[in-house]
């Protein structure tokens, strides 16, 4: 069989290939040659076939075949075949095949060979991908290595014990010992990689750190001589000595200074030289400036060295060199939340690079730009970030856009400037906006009472022209439904008033629903916005029955839910409706990821956002329409004193429904509590099945004389060791002759099992004058409270 | 095989029919997942951050600039499909960005930074709080390295050299870290280590084992 090709040659055929297939041919051809002559088990060749078998795998096609011939060259004599087995073995070889573990022992041996590169093969392989196994049985080997006084392999040996430990950390208790003289050694190979060894072992245990601060005065040292030595050729770069090594020192420090007032104070001087002499023309010395920045931040270091880093970053901000720009707006990112002022004062710059080419950077400039956004320089930030918006790539508006409303919420200068830069927003990137930002515009708006009118205004104009952007559409639909009526009646203050009739509204709104652009969602709101106008508007509500009417038959389920109901609203519950579809009141603020706290730094007052009672009678309606049976329906609870009655017109009989859920009705007798004046007052009792120590007591009240009471009210107060809690009654009129009763519920909790007692106080209006009594109530049935 | 059920049972139930392929290396890798589960160790595939240490160097990428692979070196364990997908996306990020960008790409949970240097591309993974501006200084070594063995090299040698640019490259950097701070010192490593190859002759008389 005529030899294999060399190496150079395959390479050369190969490269002579036209086309994808015709390589594939060559390659597949030499495939077979190779594989054959591994079956042959040839030694002269093997180290040719898979050095052309590596070459082949960086290609694309398959090499696995050839592992196990790497491991035959790692386990031969000759030095050429060692290197390409080695080679080999690190790109084709990893831990996740079992085979690997073969190579442990030829390791072995050659960690032990009388030659130091067959030595230092050995390290650098079992340092690159070393699986834990491996690592395991031989720790010992590197750790012998890493004592000896030869440098070449010392350094070696150093980086070969970070990746022990990297991939079996209980180990690293093993090489202690030996770090012990690491720092006094001259070769700077093996410094470097002794400091990688110290920063590994410091960062994966508190202990090693703490048993390596005593090394910061040498550290300080080693550095102090890179600095002020002069020109040494052989670790030279642009005129600074052996950077690598000066920053590994550099980082080293920043870990062994972190929370530690001595050591921090120990390297200040040199923190400080090195930030002041270093070369900043080139890289490299930038280089080293960065990671001296990187150190000051992180350590417990003196204000004035703290200014120092900010302003070499600031600096950096200013250099052509993009990539220097990029590296300061990340440490300015990481520095802005603990040194707010000093990085405010680049702000300018920091905005400029908002318009850099370069996304990564403009993605930093954005970032920054909003934690340095404050109550001073808000408008003129805004303005910035408005633009940028306008301008950049759809990856970045979703962030601006919240960015926007989270800082306009936090600093917003006035209600219109908010309401203007919302709007602003919405018509700029109003399809990416988040979906959450929705409701929680909405919320702003209703909380601003005085701009409803422009507000509405400006969300027509915006959407007469466009309604495609699902935000925007959504806001404005909300709006127009709620303020339908400031907007046709043409009030708006803060600017030019625009003259829109009802029908042309129900012209957009009905644009949103039928176009096909409009998401589900978008078009509930239309349709919902369409019906709140029924009450708003005057003219058209034949129209808009009309429009209910129709969608009561749509496709979409949602839709149709809607405008059934409504037609309902129309046809049964007319008299219901404008209660209903009154005006929403203002919202309490929910807080959410953000920071939401209401805004305090307006100038205009506030008296409608800082609300925090109770809602309004309004909302009741819309809530009674969902909670006739509810009966613990919105009102207050508290102990004593009773309620106002609710405006309900449904009878009692609800209340008592939701009652039976879980109450036990083994009759217990009901008694009569008071009867004087013609006012009968009963009690009926009810013991809860889940809690034994409550009792339910309905009380009713009816008249048997000839002229109704009016304004009735019931108050009941109990002995110390009970609670009460009084619910809202169900009207404050008794009926004359015994023709109605007002029904109103206590819930008495009784965890002692005492006897029940109570005293209750009665006022009303009977016969054109106040009625008030007394009494006290001590009937109670044991079954009652036993 | 006798294992215990963890609650990555559902993973090892698609994975247990894979033991009967005939593919070696859909066997050794479904074998690899069940002795994890065994001995009750969590398997991190993809996952660039296996271990709690900072890697410094994750892999380095040689291409040319019609996308053409010329060296790869990698410090962490992947599967070779996931090491292919890897160098195919990243070709394409850096091949398609433009000279006015930094050399700085984020990329994953890692920084990219790159620079071209005539015809290749050279390429290497680092850490997000990896001092960048170092790391450009590491490549530029690496092709000073390069030039000096080489004498004005170009990509030409690389291609037909291969063999040894792994080789200089492993004597200035080791898992991820580098181990020689002077330029002398590594070439000259290099260049003795050549001197110790056999010559043909030699080579062919020598017993292997």
């Amino acid at each position: 069989m005529p030899a294999p090709i060399r190496l150079r040659e395959l390479i050369r055929t190969i490269r002579t290939a036209r086309t994808q297939a015709e390589e594939r041919e060559m390659i597949q051809k030499e495939c077979a040659a190779i594989r054959s002559s591994f079956r042959e088990e040839d030694n002269t060749y093997r180290c040719r076939n898979v050095a052309k078998l590596l070459y082949m795998h960086m290609l694309g096609y398959p090499a696995h075949f050839g592992q196990l011939e790497c491991l035959k060259l790692i386990a031969s004599q000759k030095f050429t075949d060692k290197r390409i087995g080695y080679l080999g073995a690190m790109l084709l070889l990893d831990e996740r095949q079992d085979v690997h573990l073969l190579m442990t022992n030829c390791i072995k041996n050659d960690l032990n060979h009388s030659t130091q590169y067959v030595q230092g093969l050995a390290l650098c392989t079992l340092g690159c991908m070393g699986s834990s196994e491996m690592c395991r049985d031989l720790a010992g080997e590197v750790e012998k290595l890493l004592k000896t006084s030869n440098s070449y392999l010392r350094k070696k040996a150093a980086l070969c014990a970070v990746h022990v430990i990297r991939k079996v950390p209980e180990l690293m208790e093993m090489f202690l010992p030996a770090t012990k003289n690491l720092l006094n050694e001259k070769n700077h190979g093996v410094l470097h990689t002794s400091v990688v060894l110290l920063t590994e072992m410091c960062e994966r245990s508190p202990d090693m750190l703490a048993h390596f601060r005593k090394l910061v005065p040498q550290l300080v040292r080693i550095l102090k001589n890179l600095i002020m030595s002069g020109y040494s050729p052989e670790h030279d770069v642009s005129g600074i000595s052996d950077p690598f090594l000066q920053v590994r020192i550099l980082r080293l420090l920043r870990i062994l200074g972190r929370n530690d007032d001595d050591s921090s104070e120990a390297m200040n001087d040199i923190l400080a030289q090195v930030a002041t002499n270093t070369e900043t023309s080139k890289n490299v010395g930038n280089a080293i400036l960065y990671e001296t920045v990187l150190t000051i931040m992180d350590i417990k270091s003196e204000s004035g060295l703290r200014v120092l880093a900010i302003n070499i970053l600031g600096r950096f901000l200013l250099n052509n060199d993009k990539n220097i720009r990029y590296v300061a707006l990340t440490s300015l990112l990481k520095t802005v939340q603990t040194d707010h002022n000093a990085v405010q004062r680049h702000r300018s710059t920091i905005v400029d690079c908002l318009k850099d080419l370069d996304v990564s950077i403009k993605r930093r400039a954005m970032e920054l730009s909003f934690a340095l956004v404050n109550g001073n320089n808000v408008r003129g930030m805004m303005k910035e970030l408005l633009y940028f918006l306008d301008s950049c790539e759809p990856e970045f508006k979703a962030d601006c856009a919240s960015g926007i409303f989270l800082a306009a919420e936090k600093y917003a200068p006035s209600k219109r400037w908010h309401i203007d830069t919302i709007m602003r927003v919405l018509t700029t990137a109003g399809s990416y906006v988040r979906d959450d930002a929705v409701p929680n515009l909405i919320q702003l708006i209703t909380n601003s009472v005085e701009m409803h009118a422009y507000t509405v205004q400006r969300l027509y104009k915006a959407i007469l022209g466009d309604y495609s952007q699902q935000p925007l559409v959504q806001v404005a639909s909300w709006c127009i439904g709620e303020y339908g009526d400031l907007l046709v009646s043409g009030q708006c203050e803060e600017e030019e008033p625009i003259q829109v009739t009802e029908d042309e509204v129900l012209d957009i709104l009905e644009s949103v629903l039928i176009s096909n652009m409009s998401a589900s969602v978008t078009r509930g709101y239309a349709l919902t916005a369409i019906m709140k106008l029924s009450t708003r508007f005057t003219c058209t509500v034949n129209r808009i029955k009309k429009v209910v009417s129709i969608y009561g038959s749509s496709i979409d389920v949602e839709l149709q839910q809607r405008a059934v109901e409504y037609n309902a609203l129309f046809k049964k519950y007319d008299h219901m409706r404008p209660a209903l579809l009154e005006r929403m009141p203002v919202m309490e603020k929910v807080t959410t990821n953000g920071p939401a706290e209401i805004v305090q730094t307006n100038g205009e007052t506030e008296t409608a956002v800082l609300e925090t009672k109770p809602p309004p009678s309004g909302l009741q309606p819309a809530n009674q329409a969902n909670d006739l049976l509810d009966l613990l329906g919105g009102s207050d609870i508290t102990p004593v004193i009773p309620t106002a009655p609710t405006s309900k017109p449904a009878t009692a009989g609800g209340e008592l429904l939701d009652l039976l859920g879980d109450l036990n009705l083994t009759g217990i007798p009901s008694i009569t509590a008071y009867n004087k004046n013609g006012l009968k007052i009963d009690f009926t009792f009810e013991r809860s099945n889940t809690n034994p120590s409550v009792t339910v007591i309905t009380i009713q009240a009816s008249n048997s004389t000839e002229l109704e009471m009016t304004d009735f009210v019931f108050q009941a107060a109990v002995p110390k060791t009970f609670q009460l809690q009084l619910l809202s009654p169900s009207s404050s009129v008794i009926p004359a002759f015994n023709s109605g009763t007002i029904t109103q519920v206590i819930k008495v909790l009784n965890p002692q099992k005492q006897q029940l007692r109570m005293r209750i106080k009665l006022t009303y209006n009977h016969k054109g004058s106040a009625m008030q009594d007394l009494a006290e109530v001590n009937n109670f049935p044991p079954q009652s409270w036993q | 095989m006798a294992y215990r059920w963890t609650s990555a049972d559902l993973l090892l139930l698609s994975v247990e029919p894979m033991l009967y392929f005939q593919n070696t290396l859909i066997f050794t890798r479904a074998l690899e997942l069940m002795c994890c589960a065994a001995s009750k160790t969590a398997f991190c595939s993809s996952s660039f951050s296996q271990c709690a240490s900072v890697w410094t160097i994750h892999f380095i990428l040689l291409f040319s600039r019609q996308g053409k692979l010329r060296l790869q070196k990698w410090y962490t364990t992947l599967p070779d499909k996931e090491k292919k997908k890897i160098i195919r996306e990243i070709i394409q990020i850096i091949l398609s960005r433009n000279q006015k960008t930094s050399s700085f790409v984020d990329w994953k949970d890692l920084k990219l930074v790159y620079k071209r240097y005539a015809s290749l591309y050279f390429c290497c993974a680092i850490e997000d709080q990896d001092n960048e501006l170092l790391t450009l200084e590491v490549v530029h070594r690496y092709v000073e390295l390069l030039d000096r063995y080489f004498g004005n090299v170009c990509e030409l040698d690389i291609i037909f050299n291969f063999e040894k640019a792994y080789f200089i490259l492993d004597e200035f950097i080791i898992g991820g870290e580098v181990q020689e701070t002077s330029k002398k010192t590594a070439v000259k490593a290099i260049e003795d280590s050549d001197m110790l190859q056999e010559t043909v002759e030699e080579y062919m008389n020598k017993p292997a084992f």
